[in-house]
């Protein structure tokens, strides 16, 4: 009898359909996969440990570079961690910005998933729709902060600045547009054959295993929980917008991309209400210890130049104490556990990746598939190895 | 005084001779718990019907040296039945293994990996407990407070052996 083994095959890390850095090692019997293995940190930068050299400010930029698709968002998560630790309030129209920014930046992120996944699928034409709509919201970014990739605008107590004259009508003039290119994008894929023959009852997770694994974000939503950290714990006045939260059934990879789908049409109707509710007044908390001055009063004024000048060079030192915040990110529940010893730096910032997690889990879908539907399952949760690997 | 916590309730009742302690900051519960009953501890807010903490949200690691112990293990739970979270803490010193939850919540497992790889903390009874980041073969823990942020070797030349 001729001895039959299993065939071990490498794939990555520089493989288009691996999103980034991921190496996998798969072991195969024919065409079946028996056992996968992914090997990550590739892109390890220590994050986590520069942090820890850092003023509480200086950490905001290093939160940009995690999961780059979602800088809004990873400011976010920080600087509300940073406000529970210092319990300061953070003003209605600065809360108002970070949610219409976070969601545009939603928006922006599952643009780049949907035109990756469809194209490593072999649709190839979303991808140029995407990006033009992603743009667009680019282009709304370097208005208001400076920055496409890595804005940086949120601060510790608000925002760098005010909106710029006239953004509102380019936002507005987006959001109003988003739905009709919304029909494009499913028009080319929701009914597809092809697609739905490459996506429908492919890497299945069911609800339970999902919870055990801790996936959380679009990926645990479609496997039917209806949890969504917006929800369960609002941030930001979240809880002032009216949303759904859309989950899928099945909990595979065609219920994930229906999930992302609903949730930027609902990302696009969060923009719309905040700009219609958009309050008027400061964008900046007023605690003198923490905020910076403004740069009219710092060349005017010499103690608004030696508060400046403290806050910058030697930041601000919050009560000893432990917090986690954490936001609905475009993956998932991105959180930041903040450990602070009194001094002017953390003594600990643990982020909290949901790639890392889900895609822990990429294994438990794709043990017993084809080879084939590994890069339909990678597509589907959806990894950014600047996440995972920090 | 504020009210207590009704898991710390709980697992006060459920685990008498055990030392735990809860505070809370922020809104937050802390509960710091002794490391021989970690793993009871965690099983037991699984399983418990009122409580069901059926999510391992986060685990990870802080270096709190020159103290001794030095290390600490902080484990995030999270009950979708009661929409709460809960974090655990048990302090760890050097050398010390600490049981793994893997068997509880599979998401313990790359979490203890990174935990192992970064602060050098082992976890007994972990399936496969290899570093996760970084390379195998890869000398020292970079998150531990005396390793240099710029790495052990940054001013050496890199010769490679011929």
């Amino acid at each position: 009898m001729a001895e039959t083994r299993l065939m071990t095959i490498n794939m990555g890390p520089q493989h288009p359909a691996t999103h980034g850095v991921l190496r996998l090692v798969l072991e195969l019997d024919g065409e079946v996969i028996v056992k996968a293995t992914p090997h990550i940190g590739h892109l390890h930068r220590g994050v986590e440990k520069l942090a820890e050299a850092r003023t509480y400010h200086q950490v905001i930029p290093l939160t940009d570079r995690l999961d780059y698709t979602n800088a809004m968002g990873n400011n976010l998560a920080y600087v509300l961690a940073v406000e529970k630790l210092l319990g300061i309030e953070v003003p209605k129209r600065a809360q108002y910005l970070r949610v219409m920014m976070a969601e545009l930046q939603r928006i922006a992120a599952h643009l780049i998933w949907l035109g990756t996944h469809a194209l490593d699928i072999g649709a190839m034409t979303l991808l140029f729709y995407n990006f033009r709509e992603r743009e667009d919201i680019l282009r709304i970014f370097e208005e208001v902060s400076g920055g496409r990739l890595t804005p940086t605008y949120l601060r510790i107590g608000g925002l760098a600045k005010d909106l710029p004259e006239g953004i509102e009508g380019k936002i507005k003039s987006f959001v109003e547009a988003f739905p009709g290119h919304m029909k494009e994008y499913e028009t080319l894929l929701t009914k597809n054959v092809i697609w739905l023959k490459r996506t429908k009852e492919v890497g299945i997770m069911s609800k339970e295993d999902a919870i055990n694994w801790g996936v959380t974000g679009p990926t645990l939503r479609g496997s039917g929980v209806k949890w969504d950290v917006r929800k369960a714990f609002p941030y930001s006045s979240y809880e002032d917008f009216e949303f759904d939260i859309p989950t899928g059934s099945v909990g595979d990879v065609y219920d994930r991309y229906y999930v992302r789908l609903r949730e930027m049409e609902w990302a696009n109707a969060i923009v719309k209400q905040s700009l219609e509710k958009l309050p008027k007044g400061p964008i900046l908390a007023d605690d003198p210890k923490v905020v910076l001055p403004p740069k009219e009063m710092v060349l005017t004024d010499i103690a608004s130049l030696i508060r400046q000048f403290k806050i910058a060079s030697e930041g601000f030192k919050p009560p000893e104490g432990e917090v986690y915040a954490s936001v609905e990110a475009a993956k998932g529940e991105l959180g930041f556990y903040v450990v602070s010893d009194g001094s002017n730096r953390p003594l600990r910032v643990r982020i909290r990746p949901p790639s890392f997690l889900n895609l822990s889990a990429l294994p438990k879908m794709i043990e017993g598939s084809l080879i084939a539907d590994v890069v339909s399952a990678i597509g589907s949760i959806d990894i950014v190895l600047g996440e995972i690997d920090r | 005084m504020a009210e207590v916590h009704p898991a710390v309730k709980k697992i006060q009742g459920k685990f008498p001779s055990s030392a735990i302690e809860a505070t809370t900051f922020r809104g937050e519960v802390n509960v710091t718990v002794p490391k021989k009953d970690i793993f009871e501890i965690c099983r037991f807010l699984y399983t418990d019907p009122d409580l069901q903490y059926h999510m391992l949200t986060d685990l990870c690691g802080v270096d709190h040296f020159p103290q001794s112990p030095r290390f600490e293990v902080v484990y995030l739970l999270y009950s979708f039945k009661a929409n709460d979270r809960l974090r655990l803490k048990t302090k760890v010193g050097e050398g010390e293994p600490v049981k793994s939850v893997e068997s509880i919540w599979k998401a313990a497992n790359w979490l203890e990996r990174e935990v192992y790889d970064l602060f050098g903390i082992s976890f007994e009874n972990h399936p496969d407990l290899r570093r996760i980041l970084l390379w195998d073969g890869y000398e020292g823990h970079p998150l531990r407070k005396d390793f240099p942020v710029e790495g052990p070797d940054f001013d050496k030349p890199f010769v490679p052996e011929v």
